[in-house]
This record gives C-alpha cells, structure tokens and sequence, in this order.
C-alpha cells in the first residue's frame, strides 16, 4: 500500500481505497465490527501491521486456511495484542537499522474487543501506553463478551441483560455501570485518545488517521453494535450507534495529551441528549427494564448518564 | 576455526551475568522483560549493557511476564532475533503465551533461573517452574555450570532460529546455585561469538510486502495438522544440536552433549539428575567408587525433546538407576525426570531398576549424603529386586 497524504474521508475516495479486510469473512449478519474495521482501512497512510486480541472479530475473519485480511497480521491470544504490539513495532525499528526490514517507519495497531479491552488485556495496553510505544490500540466494543456467547464485561451498560448478567425477578442485568476505558487510557497522559462509532464515518477516520500520526501511544474507542447479543434488528445497528451518541452512552470527543479534552461536533452539537429509554427500546437486552419494578432503575441509569454527560461537558469547555 | 587463547577472555561470573553476556554477544533485536528472582540480573546487566550503548537492540521492560512473552512473539514474528528472562511465577504467568511461541514456531530464547513455584513462595531453586512447561513445545537445556550457561544461551539460538526446528528453547540454570554462584568463565571475542550465531533469517515474518495471517483460528480440520508438524520440527533437534554444537566445539573446545555420562560404562549404579545436582552426583561417584561401588552419573542437558533412545543407550546393562530430581509431579505415577527415563528403559532388554528421589524443593541442600543415602537405598531394592514409585529424600515427615 502506498503511503497516503490524507485519509479516505470522502465517498469518491474510500471507493478507491484498498480494502484491508474482504468480504467472505464470518462476522454476523448486522455486525457493526467489520464497518468498524473498513472504516480504519480508510484512514491507514502507508505499511501497516495488524495485531488482533482473541475475540469474535479475530475468530470470524481467519478460520484456517481462509483469511479476509489483506495486511499482515497476528494473533497470539485474548489479552496481549498490546504487547505484541510493543514487540512488533520495537523490532521494526532495530531490524531497519541493522537493514534487516525495509520500511523506516511502519504503522502498528493493536485490536481488541470490550472484553479483550476494558478486562482481560487491561494490564497489557495500560503497560504499552505508558511505555510510549508509538502504536494505535482500538477497542471495538460492543457491550459484552459476544464471542462466547454474551457475558457482561466492564464495558456492559448498567441495565443491559447477558448471560452472566441475567435480568430475573430480584436483578434487572447489569448493576454496575461501565468503565470508563478512554478516560482512564487518557490518564495515562498519552497523545490521543479518541471515541467514535461508525455511523459518524467522517469522524472516525479523521480521528483514527490523527491516532496514527501521533508520535506516540494512541488510543481509539469505537463503539460496535451487535445484533445478536443486543437481540436488536440487523438492519439498525448503524443507526443504533448513532442513537448511543444521541443519548449520551457514547459520547464522541478527543483527549490530546491527556490534558486538552474537545467534543466532537456530533456531540457537541447535541441541543439536548435524548433519553436512554429511546436506545434500550431497540434492544432485546434491555426489554426487562420497561416493567414497572425496574422504573426507579432506569430513572438511576438517566441520571448517571446526564450526570456524566454533564462532567464531559465541563471537561471540554461545552456549555 | 578454533580462537586463539590470547583473545578469549576469563571472567568471575555469575550464571546470570554469563547469560548476560551472552545475549549482548548475540546481537539480539528485541529484549523484553520482567523482573523476578533470582533471574533479574540478567535483564539488569543487560540493561547496563544498553545504556552504555554496547548492545543494538530494543530493550522493552514490560509490565508483566505475560507481555514480556508476548512482546518477544510480535518481535519474533517480525524476524527479530529475541530473548527473554524468568522463573518460578513469572514462568507461570507466561505459560499461555509459551504455547502460543512454540506452536506459532517463534525461536525465542528463554533463560530460566529455575525457581520453586509458590505457594508457599520461595525464591530458592527447584525445577518446577521448568517441569511444569515441558508440555509447552519449548526445548529444554538444563545447564550445570555458568560456563555452561553462557556456551547453551548462544548455541540456543542457532538451534531455534535452524530452519528444521524453528522452535523457542529455554535455557536452565539452577536459581541461586548457579545463577548468583561466581564461577570461572571463558569469553568467545565478541566478533567470534557473533559470527558463530549469524544472523537470523525468518521464514514466513510479518511483512507488508507479503502480507499473511499469523495466528488463526483452526478448528477440527486443521488444528491437528499444526501439532503434527510441531512434533516433527522436535524430531529435529537432537540432530541439529549435535551440529550446533560440533561447530561450537570447533570453535571453543567445549562441549556438552545432551547429556554427560560420568564413569558409566562399567556402573552397576547410575545417578541420573539435571544442572548443578550433577556436580555433587560425580563427587559422590568417586567416593563409592573409591570403596569399591561401581557407580557412574548421567547428568541429563536436555529434557525437551527428551533423548529417549541415546539415554537407554547410555543406561545400558546397569542394574539401577536412581534418579534424583527437583520437582513433584502431584498424584502422578512418579516424578517427570523418573517418568521420562522408566518409559525410555521399559522397551530395553536389560530393564534396570529404577528409583526415584524426589530432593531439593524449594532449595532445600541436596548434599553429597543425599546421594550416598539414595544409593544404599538403591542398593536395597536390588537386592530386593523393586523399588517403590518414588521417594522424597532430605525432608521431615
């Protein structure tokens, strides 16, 4: 792939883009995961090295002896693709100036899910970061360990039903409510940090090209539907991603240097957020939380999410 | 080309400190790493050699064991020429990722400081850190002496980074008993030592030229497959020891074998054990030997592959061996070392006895008496024609 002056932001030139993933691939019919992935194809500027984290992403897409990735890529296991990360980018270095690997700089990114991200491979990105190792890491999170089969993870919402998080006749879901992974990837005073989603593209690949070209650690948190553990219509998981900023459970902005915090415009120009209830009517997963007993649980859950939109807010100099 | 006296260089060093050496000597890329005794001198040494610019490679202090082993896969999936270091815990938080590096075909080098695992923790030497990963698919090199250390770290990467084994090997020394023990130690020139370990070329490396997928997912068709191919590359490394380490002997003069036999040929008795305990078995040797005993040592280097048929070889018409190793296998039938060497000896004609004392966890002293206590105990059970499955020696009970 040649080295590209500026991302794919326009539909004329993602067109002409190298696809870095094919299609062929597994991923479920409605996954958010794969538009994800593209959409960091249209922002990629020249030789790249994908690191994968065990996940449904990685499993859908190399079933053995098929691959849908155009790139080099690895995988190792659930938790580490951010120190493999380390390793792939370290050694690169050194090989070129022993004239052993041609390209003087090449970009590595790390992925991994929710899980992968906010629990299991928490330690290993939290290292690689404050090593300064000059990669981008993006979590694609959609909520919950889907690849083995829907359990809650730091990433689930408060509410939000799975298979470890059942909502019964005493327990509507989830209890907790979700790490706040950026934020705490932003304190590790890296470069960039940034969220996005897939349905405000433009945004994504502006921000995931700036993730690149950071000297430095990057971090990108992209927000993923997934129809089948969010038992959400296939159809809508784009709109339902927009619906996540909309009502502020997934709000856009960037983080430079861990000090300078800007909302996005898709954010930013919000008049008001609108209600959660609008994004846990779509889902399956937070049917349960409509029944009059959970009333006062979900009123809890708005009040949190109005009450964190409103300190995000402050941080970036929004009225 | 042998080197000539006046270039080799004679040190104090430790067993790590050698080890150190060595891997500077390599010219590694990529060195990641984790802190944990009595391993850690090593990486500290190394890193010394970094910051006074002796060394050309990248030197990532991670955050956990885990990544120190996963960092070195990415390294080695590049084609970089990579090492790491641990024991004990830290070798058990690794041990996901050690089957990944093996199976995944990584020739990183691993030297162990063998330590005993917790709990309760302990720092001292025993060889359960190692026995617990020799499932892994990392060849084993257990080493008795910090000359030793040094001479196994560099042949260990001509034996991984060989195109007919492409397998990572872990590079043992007794935690404490070697690695903190000040020993004499010969240096190869750097330039000598160098060349010997060549450059390493990678087969199949993360290239955006030649883009593949390292790492897949590969389910009831195709996983066997790759476990098929891994035992055949083990299949190798005997014979691509023997090679390594014929042109090292050019070179140095030294060699190791797979392992030492000490006075065998004519032993009734055979002390079998690994690293630093072979030393005190030979002592011990010549003592009985001394009163008439005919008693000889096999000091085993290699655990992984495990020389099966050379060791029989060796054992041959003796009429008991007893084995003396630092591990327990919990409910198993014996002990690993005891396991490997009773199914090595079952198809021979001769089949010796075979005892098994279980010695040194947790570094408690395996003093001479160990021995000669193990041997009147293995002359009892020829005479009583068995031995029992194994036996702890050296603990209160």
């Amino acid at each position: 792939m040649a080295t590209d002056n500026k991302p794919a932001v326009s539909i004329k030139d993602m067109i002409k883009k190298d696809r870095i993933l094919n299609s062929g691939h597994r991923m479920c019919a409605g996954c958010a995961a794969p538009v994800v992935i593209k959409l960091m194809g249209m922002a990629l500027r020249g030789p790249t090295i994908v690191c994968n984290n065990t996940g449904c992403l990685e499993v859908a897409t190399t079933i053995y002896p098929y691959t849908a990735w155009n790139l080099p890529w690895i995988h190792v296991a659930f938790e580490n693709a951010a120190a493999v990360a380390s390793g792939v980018i370290e050694a690169t270095k050194v090989m070129h100036k022993k004239g052993r690997f041609d390209y003087e700089h090449i970009d590595v990114v790390a992925l991994g899910g929710d899980g992968a991200s906010f629990d299991i491979g928490f330690g290993a990105i939290s290292g690689a970061m404050e090593r300064g190792h000059d990669m981008v890491y993006m979590c694609y999170d959609n909520g919950a360990y889907q690849n083995t089969g829907i359990q809650r993870s730091g990433a689930t919402f408060p509410g939000q039903e799975t298979t470890t998080s059942w909502a019964g006749s005493v327990i509507p879901g989830k209890l907790e409510r979700k790490k706040p992974l950026a934020e705490i990837i932003a304190a590790h005073k890296i470069p960039y940090v940034a969220t996005a989603e897939p349905s405000n593209y433009r945004d994504f690949i502006t921000k995931f090209r700036k993730a690149l070209e950071v000297e430095g650690p990057a971090f990108v948190h992209a927000f993923s539907p997934c129809p089948r553990g969010w038992r959400s219509a296939t159809g809508e998981s784009i709109a339902l991603s927009k619906l996540a900023v909309e009502t502020g459970l997934h709000p856009l902005y960037e983080v430079i240097n861990g000090e300078e915090w800007i909302m996005s415009s898709a954010s930013k120009n919000l008049k008001e957020l609108k209600p959660v209830d609008e994004y846990f009517k779509t889902q399956g997963q937070f049917k349960h939380l409509f029944k009059p007993e959970w009333e006062d649980f979900r009123k809890r859950i708005q009040e949190q999410v109005n009450h964190d939109w409103e300190l995000l807010k402050k941080k970036c100099g929004v009225d | 080309m042998s080197v000539s006296k006046d270039k080799i260089k004679i040190e104090g060093l430790t067993g790590d400190a050698a080890i150190a050496h060595a891997l500077r000597q390599a010219d590694l890329d990529v060195l990641s790493a984790y802190p944990i005794t009595p391993q850690t001198i090593i990486v500290e040494d190394y890193q010394k050699f970094a910051a006074d610019g002796e060394v050309n490679a990248a030197v990532i202090p991670v955050e956990s064991e885990h990544s120190a082993m996963s960092a070195c896969v990415g390294a080695s999936a590049v084609g970089a020429r990579v090492a790491t270091a641990s024991a004990s815990a830290g070798l058990a938080l690794m041990w996901e990722i050690l089957y990944c590096a093996a199976s995944m075909r990584m020739p990183i080098v691993f030297t162990v400081a063998n330590r005993a695992l917790s709990a309760p923790i302990n720092i001292h030497n025993d060889h359960s850190d190692g026995m617990g990963m020799r499932d892994s698919g990392f060849i084993q090199l257990y080493c008795q002496s910090s000359q030793e250390a040094y001479d196994t770290t560099l042949m260990a990467f001509k034996l991984a980074e060989h195109h007919d084994v492409l397998l990572p090997v872990m590079v043992g020394i007794d935690g404490f008993i070697v690695s903190h023990n000040v020993e004499r130690v010969e240096m190869l020139p750097d330039d000598a030592a160098k060349k010997f370990v060549g450059v390493r070329t990678p087969v199949q490396p993360l290239d955006p030229k030649n883009p593949i997928t390292m790492g897949p997912l590969a389910l009831t068709d195709y996983y066997f497959e790759f476990k098929e191919q891994q035992d055949r590359a083990m299949q190798q490394v005997i014979k691509v020891y023997k090679e390594v380490e014929a042109e090292f002997e050019k070179l140095t003069g030294r060699k190791y074998g797979i392992f030492e036999t000490y006075k065998t040929n004519d032993a009734d008795i055979i002390f079998l054990a690994m690293s630093s305990m072979g030393g005190t078995a030979k002592v011990v040797a010549d003592v009985l030997r001394e009163k008439g005993e005919k008693v000889g040592v096999i000091r085993l280097k290699m655990f992984r592959p495990f020389p099966t048929k050379e060791l029989a070889k060796a054992i041959g018409n003796a009429k008991a061996v007893a084995v003396f190793e630092k591990a327990m296998s919990f409910g198993a039938a014996t002990n690993p070392l005891a396991l490997e060497v009773k199914t090595a000896l079952y198809g021979t004609k001769s089949r010796p006895i075979i005892a098994n004392f279980v010695v040194g966890l947790g570094g408690r002293d395996v003093p001479p008496m160990t021995f000669v206590e193990g041997f009147e105990k293995t002359k009892e059970y020829l005479k009583k024609g068995e031995a029992p499955l194994y036996e702890t020696l050296g603990v209160r009970k």
